[in-house]
């Protein structure tokens, strides 16, 4: 894998094309926080999605490389036993703590 | 305008609009994995209804816009729980391999990771490699994508009759691309619009990891989705800087490489695509 010199727009030239982008995407993710504590009942602080959620906008403010992969891997089941049966069709976007 | 081919997508649930849209930006080839239907089937019959769907209408669909349509059989890892049922359908599936449009065994693999998912994707494995077809594989969704991408690859690099080559991992990610590549299989990256990758990732790993057995896809399905995502990562190729070269590499020649491994996979001139 190459890091160094692989993206091939200077760093001046990826604000130019995409820091209004990713401004809005950072203001979303604001206010979905703020509109989750202006919430009408608090009853899922505790919701493993919100945990992980939290511990990928830590990973996020590193400034050390591999942050995707590492925010992947914090919102993974990382256990390797298969399940012992189909509990649903759909993922959820986040381990269940009793399956990390 | 640039040709490009879509290794996924699944036509079935698109309109005829969107293959005017896909012929009008460039796709000359669809291939089309066997999927879920957004309900679990209850007999082997109903796929059998679903594989003619797949190897007679849908091509005939497809080549009024110059689109020529292959397609892979299986039953989906969504229904790969039920054990008795994926055992009907796998003692049907060899009587429609010899037809012109199917490619191989596909796309099969794991969506919540049990037990009996794996074993239904063994026994597909199996049956490619006793009918020597190509594969194609979808790993999980979300939480599931790592230890299913894990467990499918151990799997496969555990059983010597397996040629990497001939096997594409789709659906891979940042967390996962790594082990794909590394075992020599082909990787796919599909473009959706929220639970898989964006544009802008799928062309950062393509600059970390380099062009080589690395194909995009739409995936498009009755999901959100996007029948253009490959246009529009190609215009997002184009902006980042990107040669004309290395966009054709990604989403035209690699894709050409893999399918023609199946002698059944030729691109026709445009004019003889139209009439089909």
């Amino acid at each position: 894998m190459q890091i160094e010199g692989s993206c091939p727009r200077t760093q001046r030239e990826l604000i130019e094309l995409e820091f209004i982008e990713h401004r809005t995407k950072i203001l979303d993710i604001a206010a979905f926080l703020d509109r989750f504590d202006r919430s009408i009942e608090h009853n899922a602080n505790d919701d493993f999605r919100i945990k992980a959620f939290r511990e990928a906008l830590a990973a996020l403010n590193s400034s050390e490389f591999g942050r995707v992969e590492r925010i992947q891997m914090l919102l993974s089941d990382l256990s390797s036993e298969l399940r012992a049966e189909r509990d649903g069709q759909s993922a959820y976007g986040a381990a269940k703590e009793s399956e990390q | 305008m640039m040709n490009y081919i879509d290794l996924h997508a699944h036509m079935v649930s698109r309109t005829t609009d969107d293959y005017h849209a896909m012929a009008l930006t460039g796709c000359v080839a669809v291939t089309e994995p066997a999927f879920w239907a957004g309900y679990d089937r209850v007999s082997a019959s109903a796929f059998a209804d679903y594989f003619k769907h797949l190897t007679e209408f849908e091509p005939q669909r497809a080549a009024k816009y110059g689109i020529q349509h292959y397609t892979w059989l299986c039953l989906n890892p969504k229904e790969g729980e039920d054990r008795a049922l994926a055992r009907e359908v796998l003692a049907i599936i060899p009587q429609f391999l010899e037809r012109p449009n199917v490619l191989g065994i596909g796309e099969i693999g794991l969506n919540r990771v049990t037990r009996n998912e794996l074993a239904t994707f063994i026994d597909h494995v199996e049956l490619a490699l006793e009918h020597n077809q190509l594969i194609h594989i979808h790993t999980p969704h979300l939480e599931d994508k790592y230890k299913g991408t894990k467990a499918i690859v151990e799997t496969l690099a555990s059983n010597s009759r397996i040629d990497p080559s001939r096997v594409l991992v789709d659906h891979v990610e940042e967390h996962t691309i790594r082990m794909v590549l590394e075992h020599g299989f082909w990787a796919g990256l599909t473009l959706y619009p929220m639970t898989k990758v964006s544009p802008s990732r799928a062309i950062d790993m393509l600059e970390m990891y380099g062009t080589e057995r690395l194909c995009v896809a739409s995936a498009c399905d009755w999901g959100p989705s996007q029948p253009l995502a490959i246009p529009n990562c190609m215009f997002e190729m184009r902006r980042r800087g990107h040669s004309q070269q290395w966009i054709h590499e990604v989403v035209y020649a690699n894709p050409s490489r893999f399918l023609s491994q199946n002698p059944k996979f030729r691109l026709a001139p445009l004019e003889q695509a139209l009439v089909g």
